[in-house]
């Protein structure tokens, strides 16, 4: 066996682990806590068929919200990281700053938002802003200090023009960090959105999840969860290549 | 020819063996679809007690895996090694110190207790620690410096905090694996001179690898001057430098001499391992 | 303190001030914003009259518990990976998506199986923080010099002795910065699941005082959990700082 064929039987084998660990959980725990992988896999083909329109109508609704609040993710994270990363000195009075928000649990700080905001589509988009901006932010702040100097020399020498020193150097030498950033945004912002849609909005998956768990209706909750799951992991995946790609480059 | 198996007659017959290497081979088996490689050998090699022996070659020899082989770091595939009449098998035996070319000192610990790290696992009673660390800095010139954190310190100070950590065991037998690799040359003459105090002051055997020539005339008994991957010994030159020598003796007429043999048989052979490491990246691996 | 740190503290002195006189001015509405004067001295009002004690008590506790638990599991976790690189190269895809995925929305589960208790408070502030500890602990031992090794072997060392006296303190910086993750991590899940529900804690008392629109109460407490997450994170940073300085010198 090859060495990439062994290693994807191992990483199907660590599935295979995860959902008999669940189907184990599923006979521990019983029928009220959650639905087996089965029982899941089917209710997941319901919603995708019978209950299609309603779950399209959510997912929309969600999807529509999480690429608002990646919009202003990304806009206003890489404006920041961008000048805290120009000016050296801006960045080192933020850095600790940005550590500190980063690492501030900010489910706190939903009562602001839904002040600010009021209940609806604004307040969970602000609200997965808040959560995607300070990686954003972070990441390309470093991408930008920790470009070698030589590279800056190198172009001075060559006597480009600012704009082509940004072009042809500054940019490609930072964007394997700023992309690195971008994933780990996405998904914050993902979590923000859902968070927010959980306890702010009567539409949206959070809300179809929140719904159920209220309505102590187990079904939903896990096949909701469940393609919630699935989609993040094949969305990490896809940056994930393309991050490892662009590292690999440089 | 074979290190020490001729050419080392007349004044010292005398001469007491201390540490052996017999057939030596050594072959890194394949891994992960690239070939196995043979490194080393066969070599032979006798090293008299208390003489002062270099390893010169070209780059990816396998010099350090003569040392390491000969310091228990690593198995021979075939051969014998011995050390003081006991056959080395699997650990490093009592009695031996190796310096690396990386530099090892602990970031962690200060350069006191760099030093002490060796006798304070062995259970050396307190006032005999303080005393052999204080001499052994002492002697290193880091009196001065004992309480700072090898990260203050410029790469040859790191490297003399290895040197002194070595130095409190009292090794019989030191392996100098390139320590001097990563310096300038300036620093690299001024750390052979103090590498050769030590070795008057010690008595030790001195096993040095280096790939710089200079190095190697100026500081040996005698050298032994390795060919290309698979390394085998070419030559073994004896200089016969007095004792008591320091770096001026560069400035020796039998300084160029010696030199020039070893250059004569280290061009050819570093021109092949230039060619070899070509040749490894273009199609080293092999077609599984 | 260094001219940076005076800078950022002026900056944020700034930025409370400007806060003070947009609430005072009226600019932001009373009834969403409170100056920050009146949430200091609502938190003291609220620390002397005891009320929240017991929630802060709770809160404290379950991140205590959470923050020890991941850190002994995952290192320890993470020193097993380490041994066995097939089992890490199968497990790293999950690694790369753990974070992606919101799995908060287990909690509920959780609750399902433990019931309303402390517990699965205490697992999810554990599960947020685990793996960060576990890839930590896998990268720090990644950085260990290979030089280090020969010299444990030099020394005859047995390979419990050389984990102990060159692995751990080699890996340090790393460790430490899991240690730091560690706690935002447990800080997160732990008050995020108050939040979403729990008898008490913190998190609940936040959400409480929202729907009982006591904004007082809610601003103080939000304001209790900032400086007591930034207190610690600075505590942390300057203890890194010093062991780092000693590492890389300066």
């Amino acid at each position: 066996m090859s060495d990439a064929a062994k290693r994807s039987f191992d990483i199907l084998l660590v599935l295979v682990a995860l959902f008999a660990g669940w189907q184990a959980l599923y006979h521990v725990a019983g029928e009220t806590a959650l639905t087996s992988p089965a029982q899941t896999l089917a209710y997941v083909g319901e919603l995708l068929t019978t209950k299609g329109d309603m779950f399209a109508r959510h997912a929309w609704e969600t999807g529509r919200a999480f690429l608002m609040a990646l919009g202003l993710s990304y806009a206003i994270g890489l404006a920041i990281g961008v000048a805290l990363g120009a000016h050296r000195l801006s960045g080192a009075v933020a850095e600790p700053i940005l550590v500190a928000l980063y690492s501030l649990p900010k489910v706190t700080l939903y009562p602001v938002i839904l002040l600010v905001f009021g209940l609806g589509l604004s307040a969970k988009v602000a609200f997965g802003a808040i959560h995607g901006v300070v990686p954003v932010a972070v990441f390309a702040m470093n991408a930008i200090r920790n470009i070698k100097p030589a590279y800056l020399k190198t172009a001075k020498t060559m006597r480009l023009g600012p704009f082509q020193v940004v072009s042809t150097v500054i940019f490609p030498a930072a964007l394997p960090e700023i992309v690195t950033g971008l994933r780990v945004g996405f998904s914050l912002t993902l979590l923000g959105v859902i968070i927010g849609e959980m306890f702010a909005s009567k539409q949206g998956l959070g809300f179809m999840v929140i719904n159920a768990i209220n309505l102590a209706d187990v079904e939903t909750m896990m096949a909701v969860a469940f393609l919630l799951f699935v989609a993040a992991a094949i969305a990490n995946g896809i940056l994930l290549w393309i991050d490892h790609w662009l590292h690999k480059r440089v | 020819m074979n290190a020490g198996a001729s050419g080392n007659g007349g004044g010292r017959a005398a001469a007491e063996l201390h540490a052996e290497l017999g057939g030596v081979t050594r072959v890194y088996p394949a891994v992960a679809g690239y070939r196995p490689v043979h490194a080393l050998g066969p070599v032979d090699l006798d090293l008299r007690r208390g003489e002062f022996f270099s390893v010169v070659g070209p780059s990816g020899c396998g010099k350090s895996t003569l040392l390491e082989v000969l310091a228990g770091l690593q198995p021979p595939s075939e051969g014998k090694v011995s050390f003081e009449g006991k056959p080395v098998h699997g650990q490093v035996p009592e009695g031996v110190g190796v310096v690396f070319q990386e530099d090892a000192s602990f970031p962690w610990l200060s350069v006191w207790d760099n030093a002490a790290f060796g006798l304070r696992r062995a259970g050396v009673d307190s006032a005999e620690i303080e005393r052999r660390v204080g001499d052994a800095l002492a002697f290193m010139g880091l009196k001065d410096f004992q309480r700072a954190y090898p990260a203050q310190l410029s790469g040859g100070m790191r490297q003399r905090v290895c040197i002194a950590r070595t130095l409190v065991l009292q090794p019989r037998l030191i392996l100098l694996d390139e320590p001097f690799g990563a310096l300038d040359a300036q620093t690299r003459l001024l750390m052979g001179d103090e590498v050769l105090r030590l070795w008057r002051r010690t008595g030790a055997t001195i096993l040095l690898i280096t790939h710089a020539l200079d190095e190697a005339a100026m500081l040996s008994d005698r050298v032994g001057v390795m060919s290309a991957r698979p390394g085998r010994f070419l030559d073994l030159v004896e200089t016969k430098w007095p004792k008591e020598r320091d770096s001026t003796i560069v400035s020796e007429a039998g300084f160029g001499e010696v030199t020039a043999r070893l250059w004569h048989h280290l061009r050819g052979e570093s021109l092949k391992a230039l060619g070899q490491s070509g040749a490894a990246a273009a199609g080293g691996r092999a077609e599984a | 303190m260094s001219r940076i740190g005076w800078i950022r503290l002026a900056v944020l002195a700034a930025l409370v001030a400007l806060l003070e006189t947009l609430v005072r001015t009226g600019i932001i509405p009373y009834k969403t914003m409170l100056p920050p004067s009146e949430m200091l001295t609502a938190l003291v009002r609220l620390l002397a009259a005891g009320t929240a004690t017991r929630d802060i008590v709770q809160t404290l506790t379950c991140v205590g518990a959470a923050l020890v638990s991941s850190v002994v599991a995952g290192f320890g976790l993470g020193v097993a990976i380490h041994r066995f690189p097939r089992v890490r190269r199968a497990l790293e895809p999950f690694f790369a998506t753990y974070y992606a995925v919101p799995f908060f929305i287990f909690y509920p589960v959780l609750i399902a199986i433990f019931d309303l208790s402390l517990l699965p408070i205490i697992l999810m502030g554990f599960a947020f923080a685990v793996i960060a500890m576990c890839i930590a602990t896998i990268n720090g031992l990644d950085r260990v010099p290979r030089v280090l090794g020969k010299v444990a072997r030099m020394h005859r060392m047995r390979e419990f002795e050389t984990a102990l006296r060159m692995k751990l303190p080699a890996a340090a910086p790393h460790l430490f910065t899991g240690l730091k993750l560690c706690v935002a991590y447990s800080f997160i899940g732990v008050i995020a699941s108050e939040f979403i529900l729990a008898p008490s804690g913190l998190g609940h008392a936040i959400a409480y005082a929202y729907n009982d629109f006591d904004n007082r109460t809610m601003y103080a407490l939000m304001l209790f959990v900032m400086i007591v997450v930034v207190t610690l994170n600075m505590l942390l940073h300057g203890w890194e700082q010093r062991l780092l300085k000693r590492w890389h010198g300066r």
